[in-house]
């Protein structure tokens, strides 16, 4: 018998060894361990054997048929790891090839650029506040010191309606009905489209502002070189320097013209800066007192600053744009290169 | 402003260079535009006298000349044939360059041994307004005497350098020569030297006699000042007086226009005057203008008057618009004898508003419109008279007319310096702060720590301490302040408000999406309303329209975005982008009521646009509900018409029982408008509707704990029964147990009766208490098939 169960066990472990796949070795099984199978046919075989050998002989073909068991399941890992790893080996793919999605869409360059200055002066306390873009003479003039036919008048060429409404020319009418309804302290910033009636490749007679104003009891030049300093260096890069110069606005007093270091050479000069190393951004000051005594703020009492920037300067000069009419155009090819999104 | 810089040694010793100059004026708030230098090409080229000419032997039309170029004699063959022996000329020497760095070389012109080049004024920069007779053909012809050798840049003042420079609105003090001279002694801390305002007059007579002045708008003319001068000799300017005109650009034209061009120039006061021959009534009378009254400038031009201007009047008639230009009845003409000399203070919108309306402008007006102080007018006049003695061109009679309405004091502010300090932020020490003012003319002390300070008369912007503290700090250096973060503030709340943030959210929606952003104008052509086929009584034709717009491509404020993104769509595919999503988040403008009498309302709208391949009704209405989804809203949908939208292919949106806005396939009408040869797809959606329906939560709900069961069914129906009705059937039959039920399939075609189409709907059952029986969900299924039946005539497939 044991002769009979070893050569039958040494067959069965060489076929098991090797079976090519799951089907042959699934054919061994049956072979061997199913119901008509060769060594089931041996365990049926006891019966014939005399009954004081029948243990040890039950013990040898149990013993093989664990061997075969064994053997049989220690190969189908090894086929099923096979058959994975051809499968994985077949299904490569040319990695190289593009991506299924839907394409993502890209924001305004105007409005990259504005979100990024929002975010620089929302992190120190301004909120953004809106204003009506078809305003009243009073709010985009007289209230802040351009009384009419003064000659500050002529410094933005206006589209009127009728005698008395117009559409706004800067975003500061938004700032007089800031001051006229609430009390300081006041921290806003005023945002959206402006219009004046000039058309080139440096103007255009729609475009965005955005403006500062802080209102409060102890309120320095300084602090309005503080901020822009810090709105300098956020919206260009960390070394940017400011550089104030007098000017004239009728809204502030003193008022300031404020410069930043070329972001193209870094203050060496060169054709963006042309040669001066400097490149105008916006314009500033304290806030006039006629202004505060127009919308009811006491300038004994209070004071405080004003800042505007007009946003496709700061937009063309960070990514390079040189002609204002691309940023209005709308061409798919020139929008598509805006991805930095906030 | 054109500032020449000889002029301005004449009053302050500049001992740095134009560019230093500029570099400081900068700081000072005061901005070179451009600092021009004609002659700074020209090198080498002097004044040369032609000794002899004598014919080319070679050649008929060239010339050869002997010229004296100082340290000997020089032959030169030139083509030109104005000159003549004993002539001054420009010679260019071997090695000279030419305007346009053209180079000048000895060399041999048909044979004959040329050593240089005679000159044209084009080829020295020089045009007529430069020198008189440049422009004329040939060589430039120099009539005044210098002597051969002489550098030409000097000889004919092309060695000037002359500054450009921006002067802010608030600051009609330095719109002169004298007014920047001023400044430039401040910023060099040099003295600024006096005008020369000496003349003498003619004792026996007197103004009295020959004139009368009266003001009847004094609050229009606050100070009129008159002189009465005769036996003037209409002569020619001196070179030098002209000279300084051209720089600046103005051409000079007798003496008398010259001087009051000039004193303009110099201290910035407009002067005029008047042929007293065409005075009628020895008398002059400034006053407003009588309605219908009319007047012909010496632009020839006639213009008709009304009350709210101010004209200059004899007895009888008008004879100049006040400070914008004289009347052609009463100017200087070239056998003037007698003149009345005119310096004024004229309200600046006055002049302004009636310049305006009559579009008359001049120097006058420019300047008057800018602002005059009242005492300026007194130096201008002696200025002028000054001029008149020097170039003995007239006789002086003694008197003056003045008539001054106005206080001619000196404003005084007081304050404490710790007011400037701290409006500042820095402390500048008392001595500084005086030194500056002082500079400026203003007269300053300290009481205790009280600045005390008299303000010029020529400074009327000065208005409070505020200005005191930028004249203190434009001079003691802007680089002097600290930078401090609001150190003195109050905490302030900051940031966006939900609105801002519901926009931001939308437009990341719409990016997700594919979508390019785009800005366009708020203003359209009002044609769009016609291309669009829009009935005259369309709401959307009630824009409001600009009173001057730039073109009429830009005359009214839209009330729809529509035209815009199809215009941007156009805009792409006429540069052959045939395919593209565009999104606009913008306001239209809608007023209440035409003509506009309130503030119209400003109304945030959504618009997008969809086309190019793969692009469809249904890809358009994909993304109205990736918004409707990630917003939380509720929508439904109607067909939609409009006149510029596919009739097929539209829906109106709605959301909360209000129409929110609609999407669909544009027109092929009004592509063909456009001129886009592919299908578009548009939606407009209203932000502040979709904005009030925002509901990011409804609340928890369970996840089901019992198995659903899903079911689809196929219906056969007519072609014109849609897929909202046979899901409002399937839905109010399905019952309580029905969870969802969505289309997934629409067939037409092969095994399908013609007119008839197959729908499939995949079906959700479930309840919250227990596993449903199949017996349940069976009976749903027929009682929805049977609705679908009775309903629709729908049919199981």
């Amino acid at each position: 018998m044991r002769e009979k169960v070893d050569v039958l066990l040494k067959e069965a472990l060489i076929k098991i060894s090797g079976a090519a796949d799951s089907v042959g070795l699934n054919d061994l099984r049956v072979k061997y361990l199913g119901r008509n199978g060769e060594l089931t046919a041996l365990l049926k075989g006891l019966k014939d054997i005399p009954p004081q050998d029948r243990p040890a002989a039950g013990k040898i073909i149990n013993e093989a048929r664990e061997a075969i068991e064994e053997a049989l399941k220690h190969k189908e890992e090894q086929l099923k790891a096979q058959e994975k790893q051809r499968r994985i080996e077949a299904e490569r793919v040319d990695i190289t090839m593009p991506g299924k999605r839907q394409a993502l869409g890209t924001l305004h360059p105007l409005n990259i650029v504005k979100n990024e200055i929002v975010d620089i002066f929302t992190s120190f306390g301004f909120e953004l506040c809106d204003g009506p873009e078809i305003e009243f003479d009073y709010y985009n003039f007289q209230a802040l010191n351009i009384p009419k036919d003064h000659p500050a008048r002529d410094m933005q060429d206006t589209f009127y309606i009728n005698d008395n409404i117009l559409l706004r020319t800067h975003t500061s009418p938004t700032q007089a009905h800031v001051m006229e309804s609430r009390k300081p302290p006041i921290r806003i910033l005023s945002h959206g489209k402006v219009y004046r009636s000039d058309d080139d490749a440096t103007h255009s007679p729609m475009f965005h502002q955005i403006e500062g104003l802080v209102i409060d009891t102890d309120i320095s030049l300084c602090d309005l070189k503080g901020i822009l300093d810090e709105f300098a260096r956020g919206i260009f890069n960390e070394n940017t320097k400011t550089r104030f110069r007098p000017s004239y606005f009728p809204f502030t007093e003193p008022s300031v013209e404020v410069d930043v270091t070329c972001s193209m050479c870094g203050g060496e000069g060169c054709r963006l800066c042309k040669g001066t190393g400097w490149i105008e951004v916006l314009g500033a000051g304290m806030v006039n007192h006629r202004v505060l005594l127009n919308c009811g703020i006491d300038p004994e009492k209070y004071g405080g600053f004003a800042f505007g920037l007009g946003i496709e300067r700061i937009t063309m000069i960070k990514y390079g744009i040189p002609d204002m009419r691309l940023l209005f155009e709308n061409e798919v090819r020139f929008l598509s290169q805006f991805r930095k999104g906030r | 402003m054109k500032l020449p810089l000889s002029w301005l040694k004449d009053y302050v010793d500049i001992d740095i260079s134009a560019e230093e100059l500029a570099k400081r004026l900068l700081c000072c708030g005061f901005e070179v535009e451009e600092i021009i230098c004609k002659g700074k090409e020209i090198k080498n080229v002097v004044a040369g006298k032609i000794l002899s000419i004598k014919k080319h032997p070679g050649a008929d039309k060239l010339l050869i000349c002997e010229v004296s170029v100082g340290n000997g004699a020089i032959r030169v063959v030139t083509g030109a044939q104005n000159v003549k022996a004993g002539d001054t000329v420009p010679v260019a020497l071997h090695g000279a360059t030419l305007l346009g760095g053209v180079k000048i070389k000895e060399g041999k012109l048909r044979g004959e041994l040329s050593q240089g080049m005679l000159c044209s004024g084009e080829e020295l920069g020089l045009t007529s307004a430069d020198y008189e007779g440049a422009s004329a053909d040939g060589i430039l012809i120099i009539r005044e005497k210098v002597a051969p050798g002489t550098d030409i840049k000097q000889a004919l003042g092309l060695d000037e350098c002359v500054l450009d420079v921006s002067v802010t609105a608030n600051r009609p003090d330095c719109q002169s020569v004298y007014g920047m001279a001023r400044e430039i002694a401040a910023l060099l801390d040099k003295p600024l030297k006096p005008l020369n305002l000496n003349y003498d007059e003619e004792k026996g007579d007197s103004i009295e006699r020959h004139l009368d002045v009266e003001v009847l708008a004094p609050d229009l003319c606050p100070r009129y000042m008159v002189k009465y001068v005769i036996d003037i000799e209409m002569v020619q300017s001196p070179s030098w007086m002209k000279r300084r005109l051209a720089l600046c650009g103005i051409r000079p034209i007798n003496v008398i226009v010259d001087i009051t061009n000039y004193v303009l120039l110099e201290v910035g006061q407009p002067m005029h005057a008047f042929d007293y021959r065409f005075l009628e009534g020895a008398k002059i009378i400034v006053r407003r203008a009588n309605r219908g009254e009319k007047i012909t400038t010496l632009n020839e031009k006639e213009s008709g008057l009304s009350e709210e201007m101010l004209v200059i009047c004899d007895v009888k008639k008008p004879m100049a618009l006040a400070g914008i230009m004289g009347g052609e009845n009463s100017g200087i003409r070239e056998d003037t004898r007698e003149i009345v000399f005119e310096a004024a203070k004229f309200a600046r919108d006055c002049i302004r508003r009636t310049s305006r309306k009559l579009s008359v402008q001049s120097d006058s007006s420019a300047r008057f419109e800018k602002g005059v102080d009242a005492g300026l007018c007194e130096i201008a006049m002696r200025r002028a008279l000054a001029l008149v003695h020097q170039l003995k061109c007239g006789k002086i009679i003694s008197g003056i007319k003045d008539i001054c309405a106005e206080k001619l004091s000196r404003k005084v502010i007081s304050v404490e310096k710790e007011k400037i300090d701290r409006l500042l932020g820095i402390s500048i020490e008392k001595e500084a702060m005086m030194r500056i003012l002082n500079r400026l003319e203003f007269k300053v002390s300290f009481e205790k720590d009280t600045l005390l300070c008299e303000v010029p008369l020529f400074r009327e912007d000065i208005d409070g301490y505020p200005d005191l503290a930028e004249e203190i700090i434009r001079y003691y250096g802007h680089d002097h302040l600290v930078p401090t973060l609001l150190k003195n503030a109050s905490i302030t709340k900051g940031g966006k408000n939900a609105s801002h943030k519901h926009a931001d959210r939308l437009k990341d929606v719409m990016v997700a999406q594919g979508f390019n952003e785009i800005i366009t104008y708020s203003f359209i052509s009002q044609e769009y309303f016609d291309k669009f086929r829009l009935k005259a009584s369309d709401p959307l034709r009630k824009a409001i329209r600009l009173l001057n717009p730039l073109s009429e491509k830009m005359a009214v404020m839209r009330t729809t975005l529509v035209p815009s993104i199809i215009e941007t769509v156009a805009t792409n595919t006429r540069k052959k982008i045939l395919s593209g999503r565009l999104f606009e988040l913008a306001n239209v403008y809608i007023p209440s009521s035409l003509p506009l009498n309130s503030l119209p309302d400003e109304k945030p709208m959504l618009a997008f646009a969809l086309f190019g391949e793969g692009e469809d009704f249904f890809t358009a209405k994909g993304c109205v509900e990736n918004i409707e989804e990630h917003f939380g809203l509720e929508l439904s949908y109607e067909r939609g018409s409009y006149p510029f939208m596919h009739g097929g292919r539209c829906a109106d949106v709605f959301c909360g029982g209000e129409k929110i806005g609609f999407f669909g396939e544009v027109h092929p009408d009004a592509l063909e408008e456009f001129d886009i040869k592919q299908r578009v797809y548009i939606a407009e959606i209203d932000f502040r509707l979709l904005e009030k329906n925002i509901c990011y939560y409804r609340g928890f709900k369970p996840v089901p704990k019992f198995p659903e069961v899903d079911r689809d069914i196929a219906v056969i129906v007519k072609e014109e029964v849609t897929c909202g009705q046979l899901l409002e059937t399937i839905s109010r039959k399905g019952g309580a147990l029905l969870k969802e039920a969505e289309l997934f399939d629409c067939y037409v075609g092969g095994q399908i009766e013609k007119g008839k189409k197959s729908m499939a709907f995949s079906l959700r059952f479930g309840s919250e208490d227990r596993t449903l029986k199949v017996e349940e969900v069976d009976q749903a299924i027929e009682k929805i098939l049977k609705a679908l039946n009775q309903e629709y005539g729908a049919i199981l497939r």
